[in-house]
């Protein structure tokens, strides 16, 4: 028989809070992070970001003992991965404890601002790795995730399957990105960002807002059934049509929701938590996929007008406050949503809704023509 | 039973080989890889838009197939059962500092998307896929070094997917336009049987690109 990989503990940081049960309690509440910049660097033009005030990190870190010469983004890292090790209790300076770092841009800012006393090659995404897994002494090798906007979720599916082979006992996934003028810009070239807090599905959905976010999920082997969250399956699928732009057809998202569906008992299905990033395309193009599984009915809900689009962050934070919803029997409000603005009409709502159900898809998709989707289930 | 080894090709900024045979070519750093293009390609103009990382990565997988003998899209249940797995350890930086410097200067300030989507090491799956018209698993890892035991055991993973048959499995970087290293292969799930032999088999290709 298969391993059974359950999530057994779990953090996220945000400018909604350091903890994954304060961030849930503030969006349940209706709070957004979402605030509008006029500039930032050499960008003039005006944008709504999520972002993290640097002294609160600081402030965290202090707290939790992590010191040392880091970035920004590796300060992230660690002080989302420290909580969620500390509340494992599990050694992760044992080899059997395997990271998996998922990241966009990881420290791409150090092209722009060198950072003294920070060697050039932490640029690097494997070098950042190893910063943070040497924090915990863990002795193997770093692997990061960069499947663009996907990345949360293809590292969970990459955890499970190294925990299923058997080689590891658990599996400490970390998502992160850092907000720079690099990815500010670079999104704003694509005329792809809103001056406006985000409206996912809705009618007037003007673009996305981007969003800094911190996130872990500590996966755990084992050949029985325990009470908890478990990752029950996942799939990652291209789209094999345009390296900037969904599929028409919303192919490679189909595809990711039929393979997770085997596995899924419908009526337990609590909802869909969507991408939902506000931009035209995206929404559009979710809302055909949702469609053609057969899940138009099925409640859909989206997070970006909380925290905007946290990018490699994404699908592990989403993931954690879908947990928190499950069991809180609560679709929550796609904050920003109004009226139906796609061809197909998913079940989304600007509204708090109650649910039944134990379990939940998380869809994401993204640059390269990249989709991914998982399924989780709790098991009581 | 004899197992076959596996077909491969690896290319550098100035040298390029398919299954151990070295292609003669006359330009080197980015120029060859427009020589490869024009002499053994030449009906994908997408190519000339493309970064120094996705071309690598292309023409690579181009000479492969060629040399593989497979139908350019196959069967739909093909198409599907296809997967793309790379590594690398640069990601996309040379694509970064290409970008970095269209927005580093206030007075020459001229970010592009066409240069950002780059910025992503996972466009070349995409580009890849595109090409093929692969519709299964696409993944970019980034390793420290181009580690074989650690490749063979994410590979031997990736097989855990239902669909997925076979791989197109390589490791790609670039760090200048006139600097990239590449190999690409194709594995199948009986490759992975052991995963051991696998990784020695990645490593005999890792040494002809070193060479």
């Amino acid at each position: 028989m298969a391993r059974v990989i359950r999530c057994i503990a779990d953090n996220v940081v945000s400018p909604l809070g350091t903890t994954s049960r304060a961030n849930y309690d503030k969006v349940r509440a209706g709070e957004s992070g979402l605030a509008r910049y006029e500039s930032m660097g050499n960008i003039s033009t005006p944008f709504v970001l999520s972002r993290v005030d640097r002294a609160v990190i600081d402030g965290l870190c202090a707290e939790l003992g992590i010191q040392g010469n880091y970035t920004f983004f590796e300060k992230f890292l660690l002080c989302s991965s420290v909580q969620a090790v500390r509340d494992a209790g599990i050694d992760a300076s044992s080899d059997r404890v395997l990271f998996i770092i998922s990241t966009t841009k990881g420290n791409v800012s150090l092209l722009g601002q060198p950072q003294e006393g920070v060697a050039d090659e932490r640029v690097l995404l494997a070098k950042a790795a190893r910063e943070v897994m040497q924090f915990y002494g863990n002795p193997g090798k770093p692997i990061v995730v960069c499947n663009a906007c996907i990345s949360g979720v293809c590292a969970q599916i990459e955890a499970m399957r190294a925990l299923r082979s058997g080689r590891y006992d658990y599996a400490v996934v970390i998502g992160a990105d850092e907000q720079s003028p690099f990815i500010i810009s670079g999104f704003l070239s694509f005329k792809a960002i809103s001056d406006e807090p985000c409206r996912p599905f809705d009618k007037d959905r003007k673009g996305l807002n981007l969003g800094e976010c911190a996130a872990t999920v500590v996966l755990e082997a084992s050949d029985n059934k325990k009470s908890g969250w478990e990752l029950v399956c996942g799939a990652i699928r291209n789209d094999a049509n345009h390296i900037s732009g969904p599929s028409r057809t919303g192919e490679g998202s189909y595809l990711c929701l039929m393979e997770v569906l085997k596995e899924c008992r419908r009526s337990e299905l609590a909802f869909v938590n969507v991408h939902g990033t506000a931009t035209a395309y995206n929404d559009e193009m979710e809302s055909i996929a949702l469609y053609r599984a057969g899940l138009i009915d099925v409640p859909v809900t989206g997070l970006k007008g909380y925290y905007g689009h946290t990018m490699g962050a994404a699908g592990i934070m989403e993931s954690i406050l879908s947990m928190y919803a499950v069991r809180d029997n609560t679709v929550l409000a796609t904050r920003g949503y109004s009226e139906q603005g796609t061809t197909y009409p998913v079940s989304v709502s600007g509204k708090t809704r109650e649910c039944k159900g134990s379990e939940f898809i998380k869809l994401l998709s993204g640059f390269g023509g990249s989709n991914a989707a998982l399924l989780y289930r709790f098991v009581e | 039973m004899e197992s076959r080894g596996l077909d491969f090709v690896v290319l550098n900024q100035g040298f390029v080989s398919v299954n151990g045979r070295v292609l003669e070519h006359e330009a080197e750093g980015n120029a060859l890889l427009s020589e490869l293009y024009r002499g053994h390609i030449g009906d994908w103009p997408k190519f000339f838009k493309m970064d120094t990382l996705s071309k690598a990565g292309f023409v690579a997988t181009e000479l492969l197939l060629k040399e593989i003998g497979e139908p350019r899209c196959g069967s739909e249940e093909f198409i599907r059962s296809r997967a793309i797995v790379l590594f690398g350890s640069t990601a996309s930086l040379c694509a970064d500092r290409n970008y970095q410097e269209t927005i580093q200067d206030k007075d020459n300030y001229y970010p592009s998307p066409a240069l950002f989507v780059y910025t992503l090491p996972n466009i070349v799956t995409g580009e890849i896929a595109i090409r093929n018209h692969w519709r299964g698993e696409s993944s970019f890892y980034v390793l420290e070094t181009p580690d074989v035991e650690q490749m063979a055991f994410h590979l031997a993973c990736a097989f855990q997917d239902n669909d997925t048959e076979s791989i197109l499995a390589g490791w790609v970087d670039s760090t200048m336009n006139d600097d990239f290293q590449a190999f690409m292969t194709v594995i199948r799930k009986e490759d992975v049987a052991d995963v051991d032999r696998l990784a020695a088999q990645l490593q005999l290709i890792i040494n002809d690109l070193n060479n």
